[in-house]
């Protein structure tokens, strides 16, 4: 345990010792709340809520995506990664680390967009909401960590940023995280049910008040959810026998 | 004699190329043991597999008579990471405190960084270092959990001659007060300065294991090359090769091998005498291996 929060401390201080890459984690969302949601929904209060819930799945999709796709694919290309496998630990802390130190990157990237909501909008939440409203977030990044780590082991970093690009906005659009919540377009309303965002973009809405999530998307998300972990899962191994065995 | 580290009969390929073929090695407690080999020779596969990085495909692998894989018996080891590797946003003091806190009984920081000359540095970020700083870091923190074996893949490659003094002083320090080191290098020189007992590695195999005095009186072989005809037989040649009219001699006595020369009256041209390198004097050992088998 003591090892697990060792391994984290230090993660998280690589981390935001590169300011650029906390910048860039939390810019998207922000500018997207400023530029979109604040000039054309700042003034009704269940829309700027729900478009406030919107970005924050955004953000929490983009950081699992870039600390996990793009952290592992860096941390197996630097030599310190096999060196602390020759510290007496086992796998956990260093795993865990990356987990716990995406949580925290998260938290980061949202709360922006929680300073935007509440100082520059109308959108408001009670204590519970709010947090039923992180509890939902949480269950919405997981599909998208599992994507990561099997992006982040399966290629080398240049590629994962990519391919981390190229996954992050059309499922973002695609799941109408940048349109209204109940009355999408014709082509997004086709295809939101059947990706991941929509799903956990659903549980956010209805936990901040919005209307109640619909059975396809949610089956949805659970299908993504086991099948990026399956992935991901393959990739670690797959990537454990090549480096390690 | 206790023996920490054991490789039996190890074999280990990557694809199609063997890294090592049938390797058994023994390093017991208190030696120094220098593992010598040109690059790719399969030493820093081995330290590998004794670090538990990797599985051997047949044979065994022990640590303190366990598996390296296993957590707990590499809590008395310490190997060195590459330098170019170290977090670079990190602080001097926070991946000397990151690596002490795997181990039961880590080093005291102030004392192990005083050990490699590092004093003053804590606060320095390690991006910001000079190449001959990280890799004392580096060195340094194979150290950093107090260990009974230490692992030290080319330690002082890149640096110049006082801080390879000052790495060289610790190392022996270690030694001294009981440690059991195993290092990797192709310098016969470090191995010279530092070992007692050299393993020569070579294509995947142990082609000599003996003391320093052993293989540097291999490595004292002398290149004798000329240009002549149909040579008699003679004395103390170890090994004679043809390549067109050009003989290459290869003699432990070049001094002697000529007089033999002049006195058999042979005409020869163009006389060259050169010390082998350490690849050729792992050739000889080879070629002797070969007449053996």
């Amino acid at each position: 345990m003591s090892l697990l929060l060792t391994h984290t401390k230090y993660r998280f201080l690589e981390t935001i010792r590169v300011p650029i890459a906390v910048v860039g984690n939390t810019f998207f969302p922000s500018a997207s709340m400023l530029f979109f949601v604040v000039p054309f929904a700042g003034d009704d209060p269940l829309v700027a809520t729900l478009a406030t819930g919107s970005m924050m799945t955004f953000s929490v999709m983009s950081t699992a995506l870039f600390t996990h796709g793009l952290g592992v694919a860096d941390d197996r290309a630097q030599p310190w990664d096999p060196y602390m496998r020759t510290l007496p630990a086992g796998p956990w802390p260093r795993f865990g680390s990356n987990i716990l130190n995406g949580l925290i990157m998260t938290l980061l990237g949202i709360l922006p967009v929680l300073v935007i909501a509440a100082t520059l909008t109308e959108a408001t939440v009670t204590p519970a909401q709010l947090l039923l409203g992180l509890g939902a977030l949480l269950v919405a990044s997981i599909p998208f960590t599992l994507i990561g780590l099997f992006v982040g082991y399966l290629l080398p970093a240049k590629a994962a940023i990519a391919v981390v690009q190229l996954v992050l906005l059309p499922m973002a659009v695609g799941g109408g995280l940048l349109m209204s919540p109940t009355d999408p377009p014709a082509f997004i309303a086709a295809v939101a049910p059947f990706l991941p965002t929509r799903g956990g973009a659903e549980l956010v809405w209805a936990a901040v008040g919005g209307p109640a999530p619909r059975a396809l998307p949610l089956v949805m998300l659970a299908v993504w959810t086991v099948v990026a972990g399956a992935l991901a899962v393959w990739a670690y191994r797959r990537d454990e026998g090549r480096r390690f065995s | 004699m206790e023996t920490l580290a054991r490789a039996i009969e190890v074999t280990r390929r990557y694809g199609s190329v063997t890294a090592l073929d049938g390797v058994s090695l023994d390093i017991r407690r208190g030696e120094l043991v220098g593992l010598l080999g040109p690059n790719g020779a399969g030493k820093s596969t081995l330290i590998n597999l004794f670090a538990g990085l990797r599985r051997p495909h047949s044979g065994r692998v022990e640590l303190f008579g366990g598996s390296p894989a296993d957590p707990v018996r590499r809590r008395d080891i310490g190997v060195t990471p590459q330098e170019t590797g170290l977090p670079s946003t990190l602080r001097v003091r926070e991946v000397v405190d990151f690596v002490t806190a795997h181990y039961p009984r880590g080093a005291a920081r102030g004392e192990l960084l005083e050990r490699f000359g590092l004093t003053g540095m804590e606060r320095r970020q390690i991006g910001g270092l000079s190449g001959g700083q990280k890799r004392r870091l580096a060195v340094a923190l194979a150290f950093a959990g107090n260990p009974r074996l230490v692992f030290l893949d080319e330690p002082t490659t890149g640096l110049d001659v006082e801080a390879r003094r000052t790495l060289w002083d610790a190392v022996r320090d270690f030694h001294a007060g009981g440690g059991t080191v195993v290092l990797t290098s192709h310098y016969l020189e470090e191995v010279e300065a530092l070992a007692e007992r050299v393993v020569v590695v070579d294509r995947g195999r142990v082609l000599a294991d003996d003391t320093v005095a052993a293989v540097r009186d291999i490595a004292g072989m002398r290149h004798v090359t000329l240009t002549a005809g149909e040579l008699p037989d003679l004395p103390g040649v170890v090994r004679a090769e043809r390549d067109g009219s050009r003989v290459l001699l290869l003699t432990a006595d070049a001094d002697a091998l000529v007089r033999a020369l002049v006195r058999a009256d042979v005409p020869f041209t163009g006389l060259e005498i050169r010390p082998t390198s350490l690849e050729e004097a792992f050739l000889t050992i080879t070629a002797r291996e070969s007449q053996a088998a």
